[in-house]
């Protein structure tokens, strides 16, 4: 930066309005990649519908340029059909409804005990227990309302991303950086090494972010840094159906609380939260509105919808019949990305974790925010109702786990 | 709708929405008032205090004081605002304590890369200026440095030294200002050892993966007339908020905040008596009579009762099938057809010819959805008509009577008295138990009770 420059150049540099500066890089980056606005020009009479344009064959001088400038335009067609039938926001329609009154949550327990960042946890199906996973690769099963540990595993890697307890209560899923997601059954012979009966059942080709057992300790569903979703078979580590759609690394999952129990949607680093079909594979709904990285992403209660979390500093509400986002979370003072959402029980609050530390906690329906939640020292980094919806965790890079209610 | 996406490295993700704030709140009419500060006997020009800034993103943002200290905290932790006095502490004092806003040429999210030799040369000044004022760990990067770029080392001097004789020549409060902004910056960039570090961003995410285009497939895209739609969330959460422990309260207490079990305790799996509110919820739909165990067994009685109890046991047994190990799929598949579906089959289910064909020949390839068809018909057939048959009968009205409904106790009397918080047998140790005494089931069947046992 300073090399070779002579010290009056740099005092000129120095000197620059910040919006000036701002808007140059802007328009230097935007050259740089070749980016076009999205078409609302070029428009002809005898548009033909979306539908029809997906059928359209990839002939040999269909360049990477204008392939993907056609696969903006769809988009942005798409948006359109979907704008026209539905003008309503979720907000609009909530506008009769009482609003909240005074929300009061507080620390109610400290869990300590990680020696580095808090990276990812998970509850037991008992109400009380967690799984927590960190940086420095311990993975501590906690009861979580005695703050008691009860077992811990180092695992042969750092950044553990992910971790999972199994629904039995018998067993705990975890990995990161190894790429991979391991399942150790929870033995209480203090004598008996936990990571002697690790057993190794998902491999991907970078890093694991997300891990969770479908309705059963038999299989897990993965997300990874490749780019790539799975579902495995944990008594064989045979790999059952992968998901393939995201243009990047995928962040985030949930399973779908559907009665036919058949569906779960990912969110990854190319802004885009997919809904996918567990028996084919298929992503059957994409949604795209994020400006940046969805960290996280989960199912309101009912499974009609989900929430998402990004590094754009909002969260959303996707409803999945309407096909639309129809809620955004922000404000303008959160500037930082939100790290990872949960739903109270009854889906009227959406809790946030975020970046700067916070827990931002808003009213589904009305769209405003209830409460800003301080204490930790660190990023959020994950956070979980419990299953009962009697009180929430979060995880955080201050090294410390915090269960609210 | 014309969207103008900014390409930014994951590190500087971040950086965007805070230079927005910035910006606002340099602007000269809605921005801070800034005024000259005075520091010792210097007087610094375009600063602002502590106060200043806490106020603006009060008023801004119609926040409270907590919240625009953490804000204006973070601002500075970023290093794009910096303070004039005790510049090493990146610190937002909410006091009189002067603050100045960095240049944009040292903002953490420009792409120049903070190099070796810039470090350098910094440290060089330091040095050269006031001997033995760099701290422990500038010393020892300093040495660091000499060693790795040696061959450099005369250029270093040399900028080092043309630097500061252009800096001489400045005025004092240019001086003292231009020397802030590069700490701050350096602060950021080679934090001390311990200190808090904002360039650390986890492992490194990739944005775009190589250039395969994603034409999405649309055939799905099927899009209906969907306003009906935006009242099933006011509905949803109207019919659970008396059911949301943080909207409504949890009777008796909420265990989190009390230390009191009971709740817990009434509402296990192997309770006799269900709380009113859990036999109310199975009337909400059919799944969540169904996903709790207690009600599963009580709307099984009822089955059993209407000799209709192979139904749910067929769905349970497709479940069984569908979330069981790949290895047993094949005899699950084939115990299944023998008890429900084979014609004189002890437990048959009246599955429709159509969806019996294609079963059938499904299960020549039997795989984990061989059975998905025949368990949706059954699953219907039971929302449809025994699950409403159910809500009415004496036996679920019995339940509803019976059931407890415990009263809301009062926050106690004395908060300090702390109860004393009952551990409960870990899931894994009651299940080896069970294991041991050679009673249990597979574990991880839906069949089995999950693990919500409490004492």
């Amino acid at each position: 930066m300073l090399r070779g420059s002579s010290a009056v150049a740099i005092d000129n540099e120095r000197n620059k309005h910040p919006s000036d500066v701002i808007a140059a890089a802007s328009a230097a980056r935007a050259r740089r990649s070749g980016r076009v606005g999205l078409a609302t020009a070029s428009r002809s009479t005898s548009d033909p519908h979306p539908a029809e344009m997906a059928t359209h064959e990839l002939h040999p001088n269909d360049t990477l340029t204008t392939l993907k400038m056609e696969s903006e335009n769809l988009k942005a067609k798409l948006e359109e059909e979907r704008a026209k039938l539905h003008d309503v926001e979720l907000h609009q329609v909530a506008e009769k409804i009482e609003a909240l009154g005074q929300f009061v949550m507080k620390t109610r327990r400290t869990l300590k005990g990680h020696g580095n960042k808090v990276l990812c946890m998970d509850w037991c199906k008992d109400k009380r227990r967690i799984v927590s996973s960190s940086q420095d690769g311990k993975v501590i099963v906690w009861d979580a309302f005695t703050t008691n540990k009860e077992h811990a595993v180092t695992m042969p890697c750092t950044w553990v991303m992910a971790c999972a307890y199994a629904p039995s209560g018998c067993a705990v899923a975890c990995g990161g950086l190894d790429n991979k997601c391991s399942v150790y059954p929870l033995s209480l012979d203090k004598n008996e090494n936990l990571a002697a009966k690790k057993k190794s059942v998902a491999m991907h080709t970078n890093y694991l972010s997300a891990c969770s057992f479908t309705n059963s300790d038999m299989q897990i569903l993965t997300s990874s840094g490749d780019g790539t979703c799975a579902l495995w078979d944990v008594e064989s580590g045979q790999l059952l159906q992968s998901f393939h759609g995201h243009g990047a690394d995928v962040l985030c999952l949930d399973l779908a609380p559907s009665e036919t129990g058949n569906t779960f949607v990912s969110g990854g680093c190319d802004k885009k939260a997919n809904v996918w079909d567990m028996r084919s594979g298929q992503c059957i709904q994409s949604f795209e509105t994020h400006e940046s990285d969805i960290n996280s992403v989960r199912y309101y209660p009912s499974g009609d919808a989900f929430a998402s979390g990004s590094d754009d500093a909002t969260c959303r509400l996707y409803d999945l019949r309407a096909d639309r986002e129809v809620a955004i979370y922000s404000k303008e003072s959160i500037i930082f990305g939100a790290s990872s959402v949960d739903f109270s029980l009854s889906g009227r609050l959406l809790f946030g974790g975020y970046n700067d530390y916070t827990i931002n906690v808003w009213d589904v329906l009305k769209g405003n925010r209830v409460s800003i939640l301080f204490g930790h020292e660190n990023r959020v980094s994950t956070l979980r109702v419990s299953p009962d919806g009697t009180a929430f965790c979060s995880g955080s890079w201050d090294h410390t786990l915090r269960i609210w209610a | 709708v014309f969207t103008f996406i900014l390409k930014f490295q994951h590190d500087h993700k971040v950086s965007l929405p805070m230079e927005q704030v910035i910006v606002a709140m340099q602007d000269p009419d809605l921005g801070i008032k800034m005024k000259n500060q005075r520091l010792l006997i210097t007087v610094i020009p375009h600063a602002m205090t502590g106060n200043d800034i806490v106020e603006w993103l009060m008023k801004k943002y119609s926040i409270m004081e907590e919240e625009a200290l953490h804000v204006g905290d973070l601002l500075v932790r970023h290093g794009y605002i910096y303070p004039l006095k005790e510049p090493r502490n990146l610190v937002l004092r909410p006091d009189e304590s002067p603050y100045r806003f960095q240049t944009p040429y040292f903002w953490s999210s420009q792409q120049w890369p903070a190099s070796e030799l810039d470090y350098a040369i910094y440290l060089t000044k330091k040095n050269i200026r006031k001997q033995g004022q760099l701290i422990d760990y500038e010393k020892e990067n300093y040495n660091l440095l000499h060693k790795r770029i040696n061959h450099t080392w005369d250029f270093v001097v040399m900028q080092a030294k043309e630097q500061l004789r252009a800096s001489k020549q400045r005025r004092k409060a240019d001086r003292i200002v231009l020397e802030c902004q590069e700490q701050a910056y350096w602060l950021i960039n080679r934090p001390p050892p311990g200190a808090f570090d904002i360039r650390e961003h986890g492992p490194e995410r990739r944005n775009r993966l190589t250039s395969r285009v994603q034409l999405v497939r649309l055939h799905s895209f099927i899009i209906h007339q969907k306003k009906i739609h935006d009242r099933t969330f006011i509905k949803y959460s109207e019919q659970y908020f008396s059911h949301d422990p943080m909207m409504h309260g949890c009777p008796p207490s909420n265990p989190w905040i009390t230390d009191d079990i009971t709740h817990w305790a009434l509402n296990t799996n192997t309770v006799s008596t269900p709380t009113k509110l859990r036999v109310e919820r199975w009337s909400f739909r059919f799944m969540e009579l169904l996903s709790d165990p207690l009600g599963r067994l009580k709307f099984m009685e009822y089955l059993e009762k209407e000799f209709s109890a192979e139904n749910l046991c067929f769905w349970e047994a497709c479940e069984d099938i569908r979330h069981g190990e790949n290895s047993r799929i094949p005899q699950k598949v084939q115990e299944v057809y023998k008890q429900f579906l084979a014609p004189g089959a002890s437990k048959w289910v009246n599955v429709d010819s159509k969806t019996m064909e294609k079963t059938l020949e499904g299960l020549r390839r039997p795989n984990r959805f061989v059975m998905d068809d025949a368990q949706m018909h059954i699953y219907f057939l039971m929302k449809k008509d025994s699950y409403p048959r159910y809500l009415k009968s004496d036996l679920y009205k019995n339940l509803l009577v019976k059931a407890i409904a415990p009263q809301e106790t009062k926050r106690s009397v004395f908060p300090f008295m702390r109860r004393h918080r009952h551990s409960s047998p870990n899931p894994a140790l009651v299940a080896q138990a069970l294991e041991e005494d050679g009673k249990a089931k597979r574990l991880g069947s839906p069949r089995i009770t999950s693990p919500a046992t409490s004492p």
